[in-house]
């Protein structure tokens, strides 16, 4: 089950060992919204809504990630519009973001704020 | 409204209709057309074609049924039998009558049939229309039924249209004579040496060819034809095709009192009027200030120069360039500019090699001047030298003739002026090129091709649009991505050269960034290939490589609209068994999956969560399927027909074979899906010739076909090798695909690749049936490798704890339904809800 961290207002998720860099898992939070959490070739992490906007799926976790001029994206793994793993907003057509969250890293837990 | 009349629908009647309805934006003209063939327009160059796979659909010139356009009404199988001048009316046959206030006689012309003594016995055709064809196959058909053999024929006439229609009769399984009165066979094109070389080269072809002589006289002798010919050859004959010419068709025209040319014809004025001036005519039936012209080319520009006229423009016919480039059954033969040395004080230089089959002559004046030319065996110089008529040659004539990669030829497009023609075919020079290049910014072959329309047709001179492009400064970006300079073939070579076996280390090395969903994939497909070629055989989802992979790949499975998946077992040639066909059916109702048939004769379960794959794959694995792969760019399905052993009308084990080649190519990873099928007999129930390869059974073995597609561009697959055996069948394939897998540009299908190889058709033969590229030990080698390392791809990650938890939908809620997927049903099976709202934040 998802729970809260009551003092620190996050959700554990994961080890950081079950994402492979240059992929995505999705994870389920209290509320039952879905977040995209990847882990790029550079050791960074990343969170987003998993719902693809434009597919109204839950998907986005499973697409694949690159870089554009060195913005780093996740390709929608339905119709392939890229989103910034930084802000949320899609590079192929700027009236359409999705919601980010910030991540944290604890004791080698991936950690989401709700 | 006024009501143009367009009498007789060929290619030029149809270009009429399309170049007027282009441009009339108004509607101001109502346009009937009256013709007398039961069908549209259709491409009666390609008439000879029809015989390979007698698909008269194939043979379809776009929008020739109108449909859609309401200011045209095509009326078919009723020809014209009057035109009513002072009334401005014509009547069809059937005794339509049909006001008009312009009229175009778009007649063409008629074979013409020499005055031999027995012409008109049953027997003997003419060669001009599908319904021809049609009788001279089925004449052919029942002369082999009653001789259980090869059935004998002879075409009457050894010019273009000739030696087309001894092709089409070749094509039908006959060693046909041809005759020509003439010393030498295209006595219009070629000159004697060019004749002679020719000669040789159909000859080998199987045909027999008697110049110089002409028929005597055809007697019937019971069902056959006794054939005497001038010089005392006798010829026992199952059929005769009269192929001698043409004559313009201008009977309407002289019963209503026009003006017809001297030589016949319905003689018209620069501007295509004929002395009446509410009437055109237009195409083969039309003489020019007295000349008529026998190609489509011409009548093409006398349709465009008569619709702007009725559109108030202006228009005159510019004379016709009456040069020829062919292929005939696969020998090179084109004539340009004075090819006979007519021009008084001409010279002439040859280049002639017996050996390697080639005659190339140029006619210059004595100040080198190029004044015509003639090609056979090689006409590879054509384009470059055709514009050049009536210019003063860049080089020596020796050197301009001399085989390419000799070293001696060292003239290119850069020689030609800007006024010459570089698409022949749409008349494009090379100053209108140059500009869309330079002004309008065309940065590649495609731009160039949509802007130009140069190289949409036959496509030989694409070549040259590249060199142009090359010339201007233009570089012409091949690069797969923003992260790599390389087109996937240069990658293929580079990973093979180099050994780099990781996207990593490709990308640290010869790339830039950190990739993306379109070089990432590539790579993963090549990384596929590798490992076969290297005997390793890993699995796609190893290490690094499950990072590259498209979402269908990664868990083995096409997603569908709402995120779920779609499970596809194989099912070799379509062949399934009671036991297997229940366990598929078990396996839908126990996880609730929507079920359908596929086009590719397969079984596709819809609707899986991610969770639920492994599920379904250890009880279709343990009933002893295996991943279809529907989910990757690889082989698909091998279609087939039931064949030999049920059908009445096969001549071979179709779906033996189907199951033999999808066993042999399943999991095979190539630059998108390869799809097959197997007919049983000509019939080709099992529709192969619309597939990448399409094997056919023949009474001798099978024909290979390559190349086809469905989809938003239907091909017919081309016929690469015919009556092979088994194996051999077998081993031309392995060629093919590998051939393609190594060298093809990401997504691009058989089709397109074969369309842009450098080459096309001709060329990948000599690679993979003659190995002029010396590559086929290699390829061979490559493909018995894929064959032994090939594992089920669903078995290995069943076996595999570390794969096997990827199929999890939450990271942090394994097991736990994912909340966004719903369903309905619909005709009693579920089928997907969307997300009612999209989330999106500004």
């Amino acid at each position: 089950m998802t729970v809260v961290d009551e003092t620190t207002k996050t959700v554990p998720i994961c080890e950081v060992g079950c994402l492979i860099p240059g992929r995505g898992v999705a994870a389920l939070l209290p509320d039952g919204s879905q977040v995209a959490i990847f882990r790029t070739e550079s050791d960074e992490f990343y969170a987003l809504s998993n719902i693809d906007p434009f597919a109204r799926a839950a998907v986005l976790s499973r697409g694949i990630t690159g870089d554009a001029q060195g913005v780093p994206f996740v390709a929608s793994p339905m119709l392939k519009q890229r989103f910034d793993l930084r802000t949320g907003s899609c590079l192929d057509d700027e009236s359409v973001a999705v919601r980010t969250y910030p991540t944290r890293i604890v004791e080698g837990v991936v950690h989401i704020c709700p | 409204m006024r009501t143009l009349v367009v009498v007789g629908h060929g290619m030029v009647g149809h270009r009429l209709v399309e170049a007027l309805r282009a441009e009339d934006i108004e509607n101001s003209w109502r346009v009937v057309v009256l013709a007398e063939e039961p069908r549209p327009a259709y491409d009666r160059v390609a008439l000879t074609s029809y015989v390979d796979g007698w698909d008269a659909q194939a043979l379809t010139l776009s929008n020739s049924d109108y449909l859609g356009d309401e200011q045209v009404e095509l009326r078919l199988n009723d020809p014209v039998a009057r035109i009513d001048r002072e009334a401005r009316t014509v009547t069809t046959a059937s005794g339509f009558a049909q006001p008009y206030d312009a009229l175009v006689l778009a007649t063409g012309s008629r074979p013409f049939v020499p005055p031999v003594p027995g012409h008109d016995l049953p027997g003997c055709f003419v060669y001009r229309t599908i319904e021809d064809l049609d009788a001279i196959r089925e004449a052919v058909e029942k002369a082999k039924a009653v001789k259980r053999g090869r059935a004998a024929a002879m075409v009457i006439g050894g010019g273009l249209l000739g030696l087309e229609a001894a092709k089409a009769l070749r094509d039908m399984g006959l060693s046909p004579h041809v005759v020509e009165m003439a010393p030498r066979l295209m006595p219009i094109q070629v000159d004697e040496g060019g004749g002679s070389l020719l000669r040789n080269l159909v000859t080998e072809l199987d045909l027999t060819v008697h110049t110089g002589t002409s028929a005597e006289k055809i007697e019937p002798d019971g069902d056959r034809l006794l054939t005497k010919l001038t010089n005392g050859t006798e010829l026992d004959l199952d059929l005769v095709v009269f192929s001698a010419g043409v004559r313009p068709r201008d009977e309407l025209a002289r019963e209503a009192g026009l003006d017809v040319g001297q030589r016949g014809g319905i003689l018209v004025d620069l501007s295509c009027r004929t002395s009446d001036p509410d009437i055109y005519a237009v195409g083969e039936c039309a003489a020019v200030e007295g000349r008529c012209y026998g190609l489509v080319a011409p009548g093409y520009t006398m349709a465009e120069i008569v619709a702007a006229q009725l559109l108030g423009k202006k228009g005159t016919f510019p004379g016709a360039d009456m040069s020829t480039k062919l292929k005939l059954m696969g020998v090179d033969v084109a004539s340009f500019g004075d090819a006979h040395a007519a021009t008084e004080g001409a010279l002439e230089v040859v280049l002639a090699d017996a050996v390697s089959g080639y005659y190339k002559k140029l006619v210059v004046s004595p100040g080198g001047t190029l004044l015509g030319g003639v090609l056979v065996g090689d006409a590879s110089s054509y384009n470059l030298l055709r514009p050049l008529v009536g210019r003063p040659l860049p080089a020596e004539p020796a050197a301009m003739l001399a085989p390419e990669g000799s070293g001696a030829a060292g003239v290119g497009v850069e020689a030609l002026p800007d006024e010459a023609q570089i698409c022949s075919c749409n008349a494009v020079t090379k100053g209108a090129i140059t500009e869309a290049i330079v002004m309008q910014g065309c940065d590649s072959v495609a731009a160039v091709k949509g802007c130009t329309k140069a190289g949409t047709t036959c496509g030989s001179c694409v070549p040259m649009l590249s060199k142009l492009l090359d010339l201007c400064g233009v570089q012409q970006s091949k690069a797969l991505c923003e992260h790599f300079a390389y087109s996937r073939q240069e990658l293929f070579e580079i990973m093979k050269a180099t050994r780099v076996a990781s996207f990593g280390e490709l990308i640290a090395k010869h790339g830039t960034g950190s990739g993306c969903a379109i070089c990432k994939p590539a790579v993963a497909s090549i990384l596929a290939t590798m490992d076969t070629i290297a005997g390793e055989g890993g699995h796609i989802l190893d290490g690094e490589q499950a990072t590259l992979q498209d979402t269908n790949d990664h868990f083995l499975a096409n997603m569908q609209k709402n995120g779920t998946y779609s499970v596809v077992p194989r099912l070799p040639g379509g062949e399934i068994t009671p036991e297997k066909l229940i366990v598929i059916g078990e396996v839908a109702k126990d996880f609730g999956l929507y079920t359908k048939i596929t086009g590719g004769q397969r079984i596709d379960l819809f609707g899986a969560t991610v969770d639920q794959l492994p599920l379904i794959w250890r009880r279709l694995v343990d009933a002893g399927f295996e991943s279809g792969h529907a989910y990757g760019k690889a082989l698909r399905t091998v279609k087939s027909c039931v064949g030999l052993t049920w059908c009445r009308y096969g001549v071979q084990d179709s779906v033996g074979m189907a199951v033999e080649l999808e066993l042999r190519y399943r999991g095979l990873r190539s630059p998108h899906k390869i799809k097959a099928g197997v007919s049983g007999c000509a019939r080709e129930c099992a529709e192969a010739r619309g597939k990448d390869f399409g094997v056919i059974a023949t009474e001798k073995g099978w024909n290979l076909y390559v190349g086809g597609n469905g989809g938003t561009m239907p091909r017919h697959a081309d016929l690469l090798v015919s009556d092979v055996d088994s194996e051999s069948l077998v081993r031309y394939i392995d060629r093919f695909l590998m051939f393609y897998v190594r060298t093809a540009d990401r997504l691009q299908r058989t089709s397109s690749w074969i369309e842009e190889l450098d080459g096309g058709l001709d060329h990948l033969r000599e690679v993979i049936v003659e190995d002029k590229l010396g590559i086929c030990d290699e390829l061979d080698e490559a493909m018995v490798k894929h064959v032994e390392n090939y594992a089920d791809e669903w078995r290995g990650v069943l076996e595999d704890p570390e794969k096997l938890a990827r199929f999890t939908s939450f990271v942090n809620a394994p097991g736990a339904p994912d909340p966004t997927i719903s369903f309905r049903v619909e005709r009693e099976q579920r089928v997907p809800v969307l997300l009612g709202v999209p989330e999106v934040v500004s």
